[in-house]
């Protein structure tokens, strides 16, 4: 593929605005720049250009995308249309707030269904992604507990599963806080004699998912929570999987005190090739008061304000978060409903089991239990037996219309080295996953009678496997005619 | 009442058949019983698709859509070509997640390697990442960037956007780093602008870097090449916050010196859209070190087993997913399908294209400075050079006057004190309504 | 004469006097996988023995460096900043650093019983 500079031709134009109404403003020449390169191309150059790059681009309309941990779930058009409303999309951030109150208002309503499912008592939209939420949230533990324990607070260790995402301990630490690692049981889940060892009176939190990291429901939370919260410590919720029990069950009701959410997960907006997302916080009563600047509150009339909680940890980002994908998650919500959420949870881990069910007579899964949204198939004894990794089945994969699962994640050395994390998500229908099923057997059987052809995957992409040892030793990150 | 799922009923049997359950609850035998379906959720029922738009459209409809918009403080209205809408909305790029498969990524790879060459071009700079959050956290990283063992003081001028200084000291507040407001009071800030003399006073061998942007909050045009010379004097680092819309005109932070550029491009093809999402760039120089520092992804170009050229995440060493508790920032997601529309949108105005663009904002705002204070009722409160944003001070109330533009179906500027307004024009602005507000001040 | 000995975790010191040059094991190396970086200590560096000194990043995973002997660093291997590969293409010839010895633990083996633990 031609990259946009090689189209460029010059004196070409796209795009062009009105004549100036005015006499042009001439800059002193101290002011002003060298020449600045910038393609030049007209409006069908560009439209082909980016028309194919969309040929070379995979989402969720073109295929099943089960990657662990994302939830790639089918997004619908209906919100992508009303969030492009001009009243919403060409409102200025800084209009008066009684210019701006249908923006707040649905705000506010999106932050009370957020709190319903979580069982929160206060809620932030602020924080643009999964990651910037849990830096939020662990911030407002920081201030919570130095309220609390005051200036002699020594609290600064959170504690994270070894298996979790890596955000959690890089969030913890550009929170200010230092990392202890939790080792995972038997099946993965928190290992309840080192949480034991590990907590004491410098313990701030202990990051969680649940369902954990390998799909599994984590049983032994109350008491975790017991544990941690005897402490003196706090509980921090990961709802990187809340995608399996919305509606079932609540992480205020497990005993967590702060929950991220990631909007582009769980509530169907677009993952945009990598962003953006949208990562609320939720916290219970007495961590109300430190949340960012600003809250939304409601007066009796019904008018909406702004407003800076008492001991509020300050800004995250420039405005109020990613007010777009804000509207889109609020559509999502309204359409499904208190039931229509539940229903998905249950298609979502119905999905997972269905296809766990039927590939774990070949391929060794973590576990005999029933899973919840997601699965981690450990391909370790196919190796050994092989030479075949979880890399070449999951690059075999691509070769037949598929994206790839979650590779080496979770990846804990000496226990898991070959994890293939599945997440089917709700929307995929039983047609969709039997194929993926058969697919999936096929190339395991593969990996015996041909295992080359498994590690020269794919083969029937535009490039075969990247030389990523290449781009990293000499990075070249600039195009350079 | 409706729902995006895909499965008839007789279907949902043959599942539960083959896992061995009888009912979707038996899915859920491991969560404790105490806790489960504990309260009725607090949500109403399921709508239809016609109903949910029609609720949506009602909060829309609670809003003031404003036929011109003169405000910007960091957010900024500018025409959007259509092609770009529609190019951006297709759903392989809409609905992809980050591209770690590369094989099946090439497009997305390709178009964030575009991204990050662009806004090298604009910035002077030598790599660019595929975004952050907004200008906000890109401050805020770009000065974490900057720390070192026994350098932990940033200094930040008051005349930068409140937004980013808020944020920056959120970010770093509990990292052992004191980020230092200068302002007026201590001589830092005169006239609006950075006062050379006194950052070179204020400078010493615990300052890691300086943040200031140009143009300033107020839109005056700061002296940046000297404020670069300057810190640089003292071995501290220097990060330039842009409006990359300046860029197509004003010397790059490259050109002045500048360390690390950052801002928020949400100008390129960004709807204004109440405040996000928006589009944090983060560009530098090639050196190892620094560019090891900096967050995010990074696409890079390799060749494949057959040598074709072809793109990759890559430095992925530097990220969280691989050096969790180490890795310099925790950011995953970013805001890359808003770099794609930003590339869009730079690639459709194209060279002559986005220079036309910054004339005319430049051009009309200083047409506004000129008929706002013909009478001399009102004046600018600062005389510096601008770009396309400046402070008013009059006699009349800014609410006032925010109050009658409204009646015009105007956003005025921002009030910024009693009788102080900082406005801001782009090429959406018409001349007309630039006369209509003339007239309220003479 | 100078003694070459290895640790349990792969890293290998050559003791001459008072000073060590570190580096890495091949067996280390080939369980890495390409190198594409080195972070690497900063001369001055007081080192422990079994501690973390310094880190090393392959495509997908980073992974520490363990400190054989306890001591200060004198001398850095700069070259490596540049061209991480030749720990790849010559693990035993690509020292790392050199430091001025304070501590030898003893548990360290010899090439022998090197050769025999990663069998």
């Amino acid at each position: 593929m031609k990259l946009i500079f090689e189209r460029s031709r010059e004196g070409l134009r796209c795009a062009t605005i009105r004549p100036l109404e005015v006499s042009p403003y001439e800059f002193e020449k101290s002011y002003v720049r060298k020449d600045l390169d910038l393609p030049e191309v007209a409006e069908v150059d560009l439209a082909r250009h980016y028309t194919e790059l969309s040929h070379n681009a995979f989402g969720v309309d073109s295929g099943f995308y089960p990657l662990g941990s994302c939830t790639m779930k089918y997004n619908p058009k209906l919100n992508e249309e009303i969030a492009a409303l001009p009243g919403f999309a060409k409102v200025h951030p800084l209009q008066e707030p009684s210019t701006v109150q249908g923006n707040m208002h649905l705000m506010y309503d999106l932050a009370v269904s957020l709190m319903e499912l979580t069982g929160m008592d206060g809620m932030t939209l602020q924080p643009c992604a999964g990651a910037h939420g849990e830096f939020t949230g662990l911030l407002l533990i920081a201030a919570y507990l130095e309220a609390r324990d005051g200036k002699k607070c020594k609290r600064n260790k959170v504690l994270v599963p070894d298996t979790a995402h890596g955000t959690n301990p890089a969030s913890a630490v550009m929170a200010g806080f230092e990392v202890i690692n939790v080792k995972s049981n038997a099946e993965k889940g928190v290992d309840l004699d080192d949480l034991r060892a590990k907590v004491g009176p410098d313990t701030a939190a202990l990051m969680l998912t649940n369902p954990t990291t390998l799909g599994l429901f984590e049983k032994n939370i109350l008491e975790i929570e017991k544990i941690v919260h005897d402490a003196g410590g706090l509980l921090y919720y990961d709802g990187a999987n809340l995608n399996a029990i919305m509606g079932v069950v609540r992480p205020g009701d497990m005993g967590f005190d702060v929950v991220h959410l990631n909007l582009h997960k769980t509530f169907s907006t677009p993952h945009g090739g990598g962003g953006p997302g949208s990562g609320p916080v939720g916290c219970k009563q007495q961590l109300v008061e430190f949340l960012p600047d600003p809250s939304i509150i409601a007066d009796k009339k019904g008018r909406f304000h702004f407003v800076r909680p008492k001991h509020s940890i300050g800004k995250v980002s420039t405005f109020y978060g990613n007010f777009s994908v804000m509207v889109k998650a609020l559509a999502y919500i309204k359409t499904l409903g208190r039931d229509g959420l539940k229903e998905s949870a249950e298609h979502a881990v119905l999905n997972a089991n269905y296809m766990k069910a039927r590939l774990q007579d070949i391929y060794t899964a973590e576990t005999n239990r029933l899973c919840m949204h997601e699965f981690v198939i450990d391909l370790q004894k196919l190796k050994n037996e092989t030479g075949v990794s979880a890399k070449d089945v999951a690059k075999a994969m691509i070769d037949r219309g598929m994206h790839p699962p979650t590779m080496y994640f979770p990846h804990i050395p000496g226990v898991i080295d070959e994890a293939l994390m599945i997440e089917p998500t709700e929307t995929e229908n039983k047609q969709t996953l039997d194929e993926a099923i058969a697919v999936l057997r096929e190339l395991h059987d593969m990996a015996y009678s041909d295992p080359q052809y498994l590690k020269d995957a794919p083969h029937n992409m535009p490039i075969s496997r990247p030389d990523e040892v290449l781009a990293a030793r000499q990075p070249i990150v600039k195009y350079k005619a | 009442m409706s729902n995006y799922l895909s499965i008839t009923q007789k279907e949902t049997e043959e599942m539960f058949d083959a896992i061995g359950i009888s009912k979707c609850a038996d899915l859920y035998a491991d969560i404790p019983l105490s806790i489960k379906n504990k309260p009725p959720f607090n949500i109403e029922k399921g709508k239809s698709h016609q109903q949910v738009m029609d609720e949506m459209a009602a909060y829309a409809e609670e809003n003031t859509v404003f036929k011109t918009i003169m405000r910007g403080a960091g957010a900024y209205d500018h025409y959007i070509p259509s092609v770009v809408k529609y190019l951006s909305s297709r759903s392989e790029f809409l609905t992809a997640y980050t591209p770690y498969q590369a094989e099946l990524s090439q497009g997305i790879l390709q178009s964030i390697f575009e991204f990050q060459t662009m806004i090298c071009s604009l910035t002077g700079m030598e790599v660019a990442n595929a975004s952050v959050y907004d200008g906000s956290s890109a401050a805020a990283e770009a000065a974490f960037m900057c720390v070192e063992k026994d350098r932990r003081v940033i200094l930040v001028p008051s005349n930068v956007k409140p937004q980013v200084v808020q944020t920056i000291n959120t970010y770093l507040r509990r990292r052992n780093i004191t980020v230092k407001v200068l302002g007026e009071e201590e001589g830092f800030v005169k006239n609006g602008k950075v006062d050379i003399a006194a950052l070179e006073r204020a400078l010493n061998d615990e300052t890691a870097c300086v943040y200031f942007e140009q143009p300033n909050y107020f839109g005056l045009i700061e002296d940046a090449e000297h404020i670069c010379e300057a810190v640089h004097s003292k071995g501290c680092k220097v990060i330039m916050g842009c409006n990359p819309m300046t860029l197509a005109l004003l010397k790059s932070p490259g050109e002045c010196g500048a360390d690390i550029a950052v801002g928020d491009a949400q100008p390129f093809g960004l709807n204004i859209a109440f405040g996000g999402p928006y589009l944090g760039f983060m560009a530098t120089h090639t050196d190892k070190e620094t560019m090891r520092r900096m967050p995010g992804r990074i696409v890079g170009e390799t060749k494949d087993d057959k040598g074709r050229r072809c793109f990759v995440l890559t430095l992925q060493g530097r990220e969280q997913h691989i050096r969790r508790e180490k890795a310099l920032s925790n950011i995953c997601s970013n805001q890359a399908h808003c770099a794609l529309v930003a590339s869009m949108y730079l690639a459709a105005m194209g060279k002559q294209g986005l220079r036309d663009v910054a004339l005319s904002c430049t051009s009309l705002a200083h047409y506004a400075a000129q008929e706002f204070t013909k009478k001399g009722k009102t004046t600018l409160k600062f005389n510096g050079e601008y770009f396309h944003e400046f402070v008013t001070v009059s006699p009349l109330k800014a609410t006032k006057i925010v109050e009658k533009c409204a009646k015009m179906g105007i956003l005025a500027g921002l009030p910024i004190g009693k009788n102080e307004i900082l406005w801001c024009f782009t090429e959406k602005v018409r001349k007309e309504d630039i006369d209509r507000v003339a007239a309220l001040f003479n | 004469m100078s003694k070459l000995m290895f640790t349990r975790t792969h890293e290998w010191v050559k003791i001459d006097g008072s000073t060590a040059t570190i580096g890495l094991s091949d067996h280390a190396q080939h369980e890495l996988g390409d190198l594409v970086f080195i972070n690497l200590p900063a001369e001055g560096d007081a080192i422990t023995a079994g501690e973390s000194f310094c880190d090393v990043e392959s495509v997908k995973a980073v992974s520490d460096v363990m400190a054989p002997v306890s001591g200060k660093v004198v001398k850095v291997n700069e070259e490596l900043e540049s061209a991480p590969e030749s720990i790849n293409n010559d693990p035993m010839g690509s020292w790392i650093c050199e430091v001025e010895v304070s501590s030898v633990p003893d548990d360290l083996m010899d090439e022998a019983q090197y050769a025999e633990f990663i069998k």
